[in-house]
């Protein structure tokens, strides 16, 4: 055996290995292919062998043949082999050369799992390594489902380089596997925050790739990075970190004002030109408004742009051209500086400045610009950049529907000139451009067609092989239709004629040759028309005679177009010519077949038809023809009718009765006699039945169509208003015309001379459509970001579990460990939940208590602040706890916080409360500042920077507070202790509270609980809320706090309702329709939980009121008694609403739109309270989404379950009392929930 | 992310390539020899950074290059990374070869492919940039080289004899040395 060892390694020596290899092919130059096919042989030969050293070897061998491009996924299963080898050198090897070679698609990947599962959780932490360098080559959807978990738990290694590393691939696990995102997420949220650097800078990288994609659902996480951002020096991960803000800014205009002073601070203190690069990118993409730092952008791009590195200068004009965007007047001051760089020797700046230069045009200098280009097309060398220049000329001309062009004719002439451009490829561009003017600029079709019969006579520079290979004989299409189509304007139209006739016509393409026959004939039209009325009969015949002679070289065309219609003309050409000899006047009949305009359509015209109504292409007109014996008939048929096909078509009547039976009959016996029909004996009985009856094809029965829309696009009648408006008010004509996103030319307000008076025609689409065309997801089907765009937000619930494989022992313990994770996530959410309820009901009970403290402890709590607001953000996924009528209670506050504070805040987006808090407190820090100021205690208020430190120290002291306070609330019985932590909540509470109060002291809107007193007796406490969601129409839940008021356990409790006929509550056991439900916990003593019961509803037009009972029983040490409480649920209507966005103009279109048909409207009188609470009130009791708000007056918007939709329109009147008019589609429900308002503001 | 690494010298041989999104071998060829053609073309005292081929990427690619001595290094991203910090990062990997391999040139890519993909996954993981400290970067690689001799240990002996005899007649090609050339620091 030893023997058989040092043999083999012996042996081994003299093996090839890689060195060898590539030495090999390098003294192999010649006959390379024929070295590595014998190298690939002896390969196959050691991958046979058992040593493994020696398969490592090969494979090393093979993975440098896959760099030079020979396939190597024959060897998918040695590598695996090596993968596993228990040595680090070999694994190595073998990791490599899958992660070269493997990919989604290897089959042999699933016997992998189990090996990668070892190698990434070895004690070896380079063993890991490779593994996880390896996995994230080559990640599959099944590996990354079964893997998230290990990776879960290697975010959690006590080695930072193996978190690192975990933390990176875990963002190629979310690609395959987008169900692992929500779980993991809480985790390497945490990792944002890891002390390793290494392991911070990979949480950031993979939250922004996450997060460019879908940045939605990371502005929650705005203020940790935020908070980063300003403590770090890592300029990789600053870099990232400012690259994100800029996909988050566009979400979040607030933010941008947050982010304002650091960043300017940035930009003016850092010297690495990245940083700087980023920072101005961020600034442009999220703070267009504020001009002051534009300008600084700007000022610094330029000195980028001025630096003798190219590098600066490529990414400074890359940069100025998003500002452009929003801000081209401060680029435009610039214009030498970039016009400059149009001469630089380097194309990819030549080419960035080009993209500048659509911005630099104005109608005064845009011919000098154009000139400019012109000249550089000429000295162009190479085709593309050549092409480039031209299409870049077209593009600022043709900009904004021709904005800056004041002379058509010199367009159409700069047109014209380019066509001389050797070997463009743009031909089509050029061409559709001079279509477009012709047909949408009427003033210039004149000059126009002269300048086309131009291009028409000289045609030899556009006819020959190299015009046609760069496609600018497309040129010619445009030219031959416009002189044909508008051929009124010809001055010679003979000589035109001419021209389209000559032989090297033929040479063209085939769809222009057809497009020169075509426009042959309306130019013989055009000249019939010119001659007849003088009666010149010589010319006429002398022109017919001509085209006659000509026409029969493209009747005989291989294209079948120009076949065709050479054909079709050379006949009616003969039927004319007849007409001329009888001395008939044809001219008029000519025309007549090119009469009426033809106008411009819209790209998407065609697309935007609106389905009509009730059309559905995938119903059964008929029902489908009963198999096999129909479609032998067809078959038939066409046979049969193929015969006489010629007079069928000239004359087709319905075939009658008698002749319908009669070849069916025929049919049957040619049938039965026929040896290649398969008689279905089965079926017949059941046919033979209907045969027999005669039923004929009228019996079938054809379901109508039933089309309210006719099929054919109706003409747009705006193009004719635009040009009868325009004549009458040009003024007018601006503003309608801004409005349609700039596709119709907008006068602009410099004076320039127009040379024409041009009216530019507006492309033609369907009625109902509109221009839009961001409908549509831009992001392509198969990218797996799609997927990723998932509510983070929303805590975990029972299903966000990563899958655990459980047929393995080792996975089972991972899976206990990871259960216990799973659960303590959701009991350290719960009571935090929890926490913060009780924080707002006993808000109200302390607020008297507060105020008084309030003044003696404020500078204390000032110091505090960054650390409440830090626990507020983490507190976030505990308070959602996925229900939408508790975010409701947020989202008021978000809202009355972002009315005082004078920034538009928008409703109805969950997740954003705490971050518009964060957001609001950023405008009110002065405000803090005063407080201090104040309190005669502490004065000095810390700088910012130190406060960030503090910050992060407060934080961690937070938590651990707020989980001391967990345990005791766990223990203590209501004594001081609690009353103590009360007061602590209450501050904490008074703080959050305190700065919107500052910020707005007009207005303090008291906070407001959606929990509502169940029952109450010396044991236990309910409290109660109601919880619907969209997607269950017919379902709502009561969730129920229960607190335990003794000092005894609580148990058995058991929750019954009587049902009513329209709400009934869902036991889990149907066959016991009387019996309660049991929640499913105990209550130690002063001990609070929430149990949640569903009913079921059938109509929500009505308020109602169940009846119920809780039993329970009470155990202490005496025994145990059993107890009950009765209790009535109140379902108000208003429960069933869900706060939804409006916007106004959707509001007004439901409003003056015929859905909502019942209306009604009442008065409260004797409203104390300020408007801003009643509507506090009604937002937040009445689950409506606020619309506008103006002054007294608010509107507001809701959407029940069951899709009723309600506007409520409030209205403070100077008499104290509030009106509110109310306008739904049910009249029922719109009553009882104009009652819900009442209550709302008379039970305060 | 970073779609892809390469490098080739100038006459488009490629000496490493690394895709971190899957394309078949022919596919690989085919974006050698057209990133090799972009490139190639460009003057050295132009910018380094490309709109990215057509075979890779397409708009929101771009190729970030540095031209040193007979290589060039090509990285392709997407918009998410800094276009500056990539030639950070080239030179960052440019001066880990230069300090494993003492004064790196061609030949040493040539022969030791697998020594700088290891290199370059202590760099880089699954397109992501994982390290850019380079004392941390050195740190790991010579941990690992370390662990590799401990496993040769004495089986290796022969094989390192019978190298030593083949590397007797290496052929001496002057290749030049990748001078490094002093960037603007990026910290």
């Amino acid at each position: 055996m030893a023997l058989k060892k040092v043999k083999g390694s012996l042996e081994r020596v003299f093996d090839k290995n890689l060195q060898d290899l590539v030495r090999g092919i390098r003294n192999n130059k010649d006959s390379e292919a024929k070295y590595i096919a014998s190298c690939i042989d002896d390969i196959k030969q050691e991958l046979r062998q058992e040593n493994i050293a020696v398969k490592a070897n090969a494979v090393a061998k093979l993975y440098y043949l896959e760099m030079l491009g020979y396939d190597i996924s024959w060897a998918a299963f040695n590598i695996i082999e090596v993968m596993s080898s228990s040595k680090f050198t070999f694994k190595r090897i073998g990791y490599l050369a899958a992660s070269q070679s493997f990919h989604e698609g290897t089959d042999v990947l699933m016997l992998t799992t189990n090996m990668i599962r070892k190698d990434i959780n070895s004690t070896n932490q380079y063993d890991a390594s490779v593994a996880m360098n390896g996995l994230a080559c080559f990640t599959s959807p099944d590996l990354a489902r079964d893997l998230a978990n290990d990776l879960m738990s290697l975010m959690a290694s006590t080695k930072p380089y193996i978190r690192k590393k975990a933390v990176l691939l875990m963002y190629k696990i979310f690609l395959k596997f987008p169900e692992a995102l929500r779980p993991a997420f809480p985790r390497l949220k945490d990792k944002l925050e890891d002390p390793d650097p290494g392991v911070q800078s990979a949480a950031v990288n993979v939250i922004c790739e996450l997060a460019r994609k879908n940045p939605k659902n990371y502005l929650s996480l705005a203020p940790l990075f935020f908070k980063l951002m300003t403590s770090s020096t890592n300029n990789w991960m600053l870099i990232k970190i400012i690259k994100l803000f800029g996909a988050l800014t566009p979400l979040e205009p607030r933010l941008g004002k947050k982010l304002l002073e650091p960043l300017t601070n940035l930009i003016h203190s850092t010297s690495a030109m990245s940083l700087l690069y980023e920072c101005i990118n961020t600034v442009i993409s999220g703070m267009p408004d504020h001009s002051a730092s534009i300008q600084l952008c700007v000022q610094k791009l330029c000195i980028l742009i001025e630096d003798t590195d190219q590098n600066l200068k490529y990414l400074g004009l890359l940069a100025m051209g998003k500002i452009l965007k929003t801000h081209p007047k401060s680029v435009q001051s610039h214009k030498d500086l970039i016009l400059d760089c149009l001469d630089d020797k380097d194309e990819s700046i030549r080419l960035r400045a080009l993209d500048l230069l659509y911005g630099m045009v104005s109608k005064k200098n845009l011919m000098e610009i154009v000139k400019k280009l012109m000249i550089h097309v000429d000295r162009a060398e190479g085709s593309q950049y050549r092409d480039e220049l031209l299409a870049k000329i077209i593009q600022i001309c043709s900009q904004n529907n021709y904005q800056y062009i004041i002379n058509f004719e010199w367009y159409v002439s700069i047109l014209v000139e380019l066509t001389k451009i050797e070997g463009t490829k743009h031909g089509h561009l050029i061409a559709s451009q001079m279509l477009d003017v012709a047909i949408r600029v009427k003033a210039i079709r004149a000059f126009a067609v002269q300048q086309m019969a131009k291009l028409l006579e000289n045609t030899s520079l556009l006819v020959g092989s190299a015009a046609q290979l760069n496609g600018i004989c497309e040129v010619l299409y445009a030219a031959a239709w416009i002189v044909g189509e508008f051929s009124d304007f010809l001055l010679e139209p003979r000589s035109t004629l001419e021209a389209m006739l000559r032989q090297r016509v033929t040479s063209l393409p085939g769809h222009i040759q057809s497009i020169y026959v075509h426009n042959i004939i309306k130019l013989y039209s055009a000249i019939l028309m010119k001659l007849e009325p003088d009666g010149e009969k010589e010319q006429i015949t002398e022109v017919t005679q001509l085209i006659s002679e000509k026409l029969p070289v493209f009747a005989e065309s291989a294209n079948l177009e120009v076949q065709e219609r050479a054909c079709c003309i050379l006949q009616m050409l003969k039927y004319i010519n007849k007409l001329q000899e009888k001395d008939v006047g044809v001219a008029e009949e000519v025309a007549a077949l090119f009469a009426g305009e033809l106008n411009p359509v819209a790209p998407k015209a065609q697309k935007k038809v609106p389905v009509p109504e009730g059309l559905d292409l995938d119903k059964w007109i008929n029902e489908p023809p009963s198999e096999s014996s129909d479609d032998e008939v067809t078959i038939d048929t066409m046979f049969v009718h193929d015969a006489h096909r010629v007079s069928h078509k000239t004359k087709y009547e319905e075939p009658n009765e008698d002749e319908l039976r009669r070849r069916r009959d025929v049919r049957r016996e040619e049938q039965a006699s026929n040896p290649h029909y398969l008689k279905d004996s089965r079926k017949k009985k059941l046919k033979d039945l209907a045969a027999e009856n005669d039923v004929t094809v009228d019996g079938i029965p054809v379901a109508k169509i039933d089309l309210n829309v006719p099929l054919h696009v109706p003409g747009f009648n705006v193009t004719d208003e635009y040009m009868k408006k325009s004549k009458t008010s040009k003024k007018h004509r601006k503003k309608h015309k801004k409005g349609k996103r700039g596709r119709h030319i907008s006068e602009s307000s410099d004076d320039i001379k127009v040379a024409h008076t041009v009216d530019i025609v507006g492309e033609e689409m369907p009625e109902g459509a509109t221009f839009s065309d961001d409908d549509e997801d831009d992001r392509a089907l198969d990218d797996p970001h799609r997927a990723l765009d998932i509510d983070l937000d929303r805590p975990l619930d029972d299903h966000d579990k990563i899958p655990i494989r459980e047929h393995r022992v080792v996975a089972a313990g991972l899976k206990m460990e990871t259960g216990q994770e799973a659960t303590e996530i959701a009991e350290g959410e719960k009571p935090k939940k929890k926490h913060h309820h009780r924080k707002e009901k006993e808000h109200k009970e302390k607020k008297s208590k507060k105020d008084k403290k309030h003044k003696k402890k404020s500078a204390e709590a000032v110091e505090e602040t960054p650390a409440t607001n830090e626990e507020a953000v983490d507190l976030m996924p505990g308070m959602e706890e996925a229900e939408p009528t508790r975010t409701n209670g947020q989202i008021t506050d978000a809202v009355t916080q972002a009315n005082t504070a004078g920034a538009e805040a928008k409703p109805g987006e969950p997740a954003k409360d705490d971050l518009s808090f964060w957001l609001s407190k950023a405008s009110d820090e002065p405000s803090v500042a005063t407080v201090v100021e104040d309190a005669p205690a502490d004065t000095s208020e810390p700088p910012p920077e130190e406060k960030h430190k503090k910050h992060h120290k407060k934080e961690k002291k937070a938590k651990k507070e707020k989980k001391e306070k967990k345990k005791r609330s766990h223990k203590g019985h209501h004594g001081d202790e609690e009353r103590l932590e009360e007061e602590e909540t209450g501050r904490t509470e008074q703080m959050e509270n305190g700065t919107v109060q500052e910020s707005a002291p007009e207005v303090v809107i008291p906070p407001m609980s959606s929990y509502r007193l169940l029952a109450e007796n010396n044991s236990i406490k309910m409290m109660y809320e109601t919880r619907v969601e969209l997607k269950t129409q017919n379902q709502v839940v009561v969730s129920v706090i229960f607190s335990n008021l003794t000092s005894s356990h609580l148990k058995s409790l058991d929750f019954n309702v009587l049902d009513s006929l329209n709400t009934r509550l869902i036991r889990v056991d149907l066959t016991s329709q009387h019996e309660g439900v049991k929640v499913p916990f105990q209550l130690p003593p002063g001990m609070t939980n929430e149990g949640q019961f569903a009913f079921t509803v059938k109509s929500i037009t009505m308020a109602q009121k169940l009846r119920g009972t809780l039993t329970y029983m009470l155990k202490d040490d005496a025994g145990s008694t059993s107890e009950k409480i009765d209790f009535k649920v109140h379902l108000p209507v208003s429960a069933y609403f869900v706060p939804k966005q409006c916007s106004s103009a959707e509001y007004a279109e439901l409003l003056s739109g015929g859905d909502l048909s019942s209306k009604q409207s009442m008065t409260i009188p004797n409203i104390e309270m300020d408007f801003s609470i009643v509507l506090a009130r009604v937002h937040f009791f009445g689950h409506l989404s606020l619309v506008e708000r103006v002054d007294t007056t608010a509107s507001l918007y809701g959407q029940s379950i069951q899709g009723h939709q309600v506007c409520l329109l409030l209205k403070a009147l100077p008499n104290k009392s509030i009106s509110v008019d109310g306008k739904s589609s049910d009249s029922s429900l719109l009553s009882s929930l104009l009652d819900d308002v009442k209550t709302f503001l008379t039970e305060a | 992310m970073i779609k892809a690494i390469l490098v080739f010298n100038n006459h488009g041989k490629p000496r490493l390539s690394k895709f971190y999104t899957h394309f078949n071998e022919d596919m690989q060829q085919q974006i050698i020899r057209e990133t090799f053609h972009l490139v190639s073309k460009r003057d050295d005292n132009v910018c380094n950074f490309l709109e990215g081929g057509t075979l890779i990427g397409g708009s929101d690619f771009k190729l970030v290059y540095r031209h040193y001595a007979t290589l060039y290094f090509v990285f392709c991203v997407d918009s998410s990374e800094s276009e500056l910090g990539i030639l950070d990062l080239i030179q960052v990997f440019v001066e880990t070869l230069d300090k494993c391999f003492e004064n790196v040139c061609e030949l040493d890519l040539i022969f030791h492919v697998d020594k700088v993909h290891n290199i370059l996954s202590e760099l880089v993981m699954g397109g992501m940039v994982l390290e850019t400290n380079m004392t941390e970067i050195m740190t790991r690689i010579e941990e690992q080289n370390k662990l590799e001799k401990q496993e040769a240990g004495l089986s290796a002996a022969p094989a390192r004899a019978a190298a030593a005899v083949k590397n007797m007649n290496l052929p001496t090609i002057p290749t030049p040395n990748i001078n490094l050339p002093n960037l603007p620091s990026f910290k």
